[in-house]
């Protein structure tokens, strides 16, 4: 079974990061590594090859100035090869100029089967790529994936839910989004690594893609960023005096906020 | 107490401009691996430490090892077995040994890379790779081909693990005093019998078997250091076809209870209660020191590769505590706000010299590490000896100053955080005893410094020594160049080196009168020979920030502050030099102006 995995490539969130007075995004000019919210669907993806008994894991990826250190550490960890997208045209992207660009690349990869992504990126957090990238390949869409099993041509997912989780089931090829730590990311060995460094990763622009550069980057984005502010301070909290009537002062507290 | 967050800015700094990455993967041993791939090993490898390792460090002090007397095995800490699980897993053992054998054939500058990171996160824990990196040091250079076939190749998978085993209670620093005698067979084994002590994960649970390296006597040997052999005594024996067979006559009978590096089972072995362990003898009988000597250096290097780790790790966490922590008004801070301590100019100290001192034992570490391997596989031959004699001279600058100095620096550390640094439950004060086994181990730092003085100053007839002080001020026109940034720095380093050379003389001339006068000075002479090398690196780190910064590469503020992190060491730390130069070569008349007897007066 053949698997597309969309990672993205982000500043490292240990490091702190700033923001680009001119055009109010993150700056991304650091070394950039793989976003621990896709190594759940790099390891789901491994998974499930294995379980097939073979076929491959595909990394598609959009990232400014060829980075490709977050795509080596998905590669260590056993990919077979990796697409990168990076453009000067591509700065600015929004989450739908994006999702056009990520679903050029994988309709290049011959006899996908799936394509696993997060649910949300850790920097920029939109959350909509995986739905408009199904829109745009034509395809089944099934989000927060806690567990996912193939057979038959279909695939059957647990489906996570506030209260629980769904099963769901579609048609295969599908879009599928994995939520976070449903599964434990494999450290790459250190042969995995050095492997790594002679796996093919295809660098390409939006020309090799027929993208028309006024469709992404700023020129395409439906979107604007006006300004941006200070997340305000955290207010200090609500102090109760026990006298007696504790228990229902909190039980007061807590309908109030309406999470019981 | 802080997440352990590896420092590779730090680390890559070093290995991008005070070492030549480029050169050294350009020989024909390394040619394989380029500084990229190096970089992103390290990466890699760091983050499995961060996330797998450095989190089992508390409880590693909290519960220790634990030895049973009734099956005289040894527990590990909670996690200890997982975590190491996924270590030989991932195969990171492997990385800077031969490939013949399974290694990964890579600098062993790297493995110093990757030993910095695992020391940092559990002391506790990365000592048991690093006694097994030792066996295997010991075993590649001497061992039989069809040792290394048998154990070498599942020591470097890290499946098996390796011990060292010299110490008996009454050969400590004193080696030549091993009484565990060791009896030839008529199959060619030896039968090995006596009591070993200090044994660094003789027992525990992470491995299915262990390779002890053990140091005997044949009973025909000549008395002290040329009567020794080696053996290695594995505790499981291993059949034909590597399978593990009976189990051999060898038993942890209790272990330590210790100051510190408490999840690192330190055991009393007993040999041969039940006839003789079976040894197999490495390489001639009565040649083990010798062997010994082949990685002692290694060895050595390593253990004050620990000093500058675990300073790293207590400078973290004081760091942390130092911005969250409030107390007092700064001079300048609004009226009624408490300012964070780090505003503090007496913390500000402490921060700056923590700081200060481990980027100087980083420097030193580092580019003793690059020098093994210029020693081993430039194609240079005369490069080669050059380098191995500065290998052998600085071995005991890295171990004894780099572990003083983490000493130092985990105390300054419990110092930061105030009362709540005497509390165990801060996690500081763990750093501070973790420390404190550096100094000792590995030869003392008094040993240390007897070595410095008594084998490394004569070497070629004092021309080692020479040479190093000639390339120190070598770089004194280039730091002219510099320009302002880099004059204090200049001039500092030149006065401490004129003073370094001076004393060098008299020890050396008085070395050769009167040898107790030369030893009587040793300790405070490393110390100033330390405080120079260390200099002229800082000086080194500050000329190549200037450089970039005057080329506009690299990330300006981290630039800016290797400038002032070398100025403050050159103008503040440095000329301590001065002040040692009267205990160096004070002589031995005052401590011997009285007998033993008067000590107590």
């Amino acid at each position: 079974m053949n698997i597309v995995v969309c990672v993205k490539q982000i500043p490292d969130p240990a490091e702190p990061g700033s923001l680009d007075p001119g055009t109010k995004t993150l700056k991304r000019a650091t070394k950039l590594i793989l976003d621990e919210s896709d190594s759940y669907g790099v390891e789901m993806a491994l998974q499930l090859a294995d379980a097939a008994g073979g076929g491959e894991v595909t990394l598609v990826s959009m990232a400014p100035n060829n980075e490709v250190s977050g795509l080596r550490t998905a590669l260590a960890m056993g990919a077979a090869k990796a697409i990168l997208i990076s453009d000067p045209a591509l700065a600015g992207s929004d989450a739908l100029g994006t999702a056009k660009v990520l679903a050029a690349a994988i309709k290049r990869v011959e006899g996908a089967d799936l394509i696993l992504t997060a649910t949300e990126s850790s920097d920029g957090y939109t959350g909509t790529v995986p739905e408009q990238l199904a829109e745009l390949l034509d395809l089944p869409s099934v989000t927060f994936a806690k567990h996912i099993e193939v057979s038959d041509g279909v695939v059957k997912v647990q489906r996570q839910t506030e209260a629980g989780y769904d099963d769901v089931e579609c048609p295969l090829p599908a879009v599928v989004s994995v939520t976070a730590g449903v599964v434990e990311p494999r450290y790459p060995s250190f042969k995995g690594i050095m492997a790594a460094k002679s796996k093919p990763v295809d660098q390409l622009t939006i020309a090799d893609l027929g993208i028309d550069p006024s469709q992404v980057g700023w020129a395409g984005a439906g979107q604007e960023i006006v300004s941006v502010e200070q997340a305000p301070a955290r207010e200090s909290g609500e102090i109760f005096e026990d006298d007696g009537t504790g228990a229902e002062k909190i039980v007061a507290f807590l309908e109030n906020l309406k999470v019981i | 107490m802080a997440e352990y967050r590896p420092p590779l800015r730090d680390i890559e700094f070093v290995l991008d401009h005070l070492v030549d990455l480029d050169e050294l993967t350009q020989f024909d041993e390394y040619k394989h691996t380029d500084p990229d791939t190096m970089k992103g090993v390290l990466g890699e490898y760091a983050r499995f430490v961060a996330e797998q390792i450095a989190p089992l460090n508390r409880i590693g002090d909290l519960q220790g090892s634990v030895h049973d007397p009734a099956t005289n095995s040894v527990t590990t800490p909670e996690g200890f077995v997982a975590a190491y699980r996924r270590y030989v897993e991932a195969g990171w053992g492997a990385v800077p040994f031969d490939p013949n054998y399974g290694g990964g054939g890579f600098p062993w500058l790297m493995g110093i890379a990757m030993q910095e990171l695992i020391s940092s996160a559990n002391l506790s824990f990365s000592m048991c790779p690093l006694l097994t990196q030792g066996a295997i040091d010991l075993l590649v250079h001497h061992g039989s081909e069809e040792q290394k076939e048998v154990y070498v190749r599942k020591m470097i998978t890290g499946e098996w693990t390796g011990t060292m085993n010299l110490t008996e209670p009454q050969a400590g620093s004193d080696v030549g005093a091993v009484h565990t005698r060791a009896v030839k067979q008529e199959d060619g084994t030896y039968r090995i019998t006596g009591t070993k002590i200090f044994i660094t994960y003789g027992e525990h649970d992470l491995a299915e078997n262990i390779v002890h390296l053990v140091l005997a006597r044949t009973p025909d040997a000549p008395p002290g250091t040329k009567g020794i052999s080696c053996f290695i005594v594995p505790k499981f024996l291993v059949n034909d076809d590597g399978s593990l067979g009976d189990r051999n006559d060898v038993q942890c009978v209790s272990i330590e209870h210790k100051m510190g590096i408490k999840a690192s089972p330190t055991c009393v072995m007993s040999y041969g209660d039940n006839g003789g362990a079976v040894g197999y003898l490495i390489g001639e009988e009565n040649q083990g020191m010798r062997y010994m000597f082949t990685m002692m250096n290694n060895a050595r290097l390593s253990v004050g590769l620990e000093g500058l780790a675990i300073a790293e790790r207590a400078y973290q966490d004081a760091l942390e505590y130092a911005q969250e922590r409030k107390q007092g008004r700064a001079i300048g801070a609004p009226p009624g706000e408490q300012s964070p301590i780090i505003e503090h100019p007496d913390v500000r100290r402490m921060l700056m010299t923590m700081k200060a001192y481990i980027e100087a034992m980083r420097a030193i570490i580092y580019m003793q590490a690059e020098s093994i391997d210029f020693s081993l596989y430039h194609p240079d031959p005369e490069i080669r000896e050059h380098r191995k004699f500065l290998v052998d001279l600085l071995t005991p600058i890295a171990k004894a100053w780099c572990t003083d100095t983490g000493i130092e620096v985990t105390s300054l550390a419990v110092q930061v955080y105030g009362g709540m640094g005497y509390i165990e439950e801060s996690g500081v004060p763990q750093h501070y005893r973790d420390a404190r086994i550096t100094a000792i181990y590995e030869g003392t730092n008094g040993i240390q410094a007897i070595d410095l003085v008594g084998r490394k100053l004569p070497m070629q007839g004092g021309d080692v020594v020479t040479d190093f002080l000639a390339m120190i001020a070598m770089l004194d026109p280039a730091l002219l160049r510099g320009g302002e940034d880099l004059v204090s720095i200049r001039s500092n380093l030149a006065d401490a080196l004129t003073t370094l050379a001076d004393t060098t003389n008299w020890i050396m001339t008085h070395g050769t009168e009167d040898p107790r006068d030369a030893l009587a000075g040793a300790t405070p002479y490393l110390r100033m020979f330390s405080l120079v090398t260390a200099g002229w690196l800082m000086a080194k780190s500050a000329l190549a920030a200037k450089r970039l910064l005057e080329s506009g590469k690299g990330d300006e503020a981290l630039l800016q502050s290797k400038i002032a992190t070398a100025r403050f060491f050159c103008e503040q730390i440095l000329p301590q030099v001065q002040g040692l130069v009267a205990p160096v070569t004070a002589g031995a008349d005052d401590l011997y102006a009285f007998g033993p007897e008067l000590f107590s007066h």
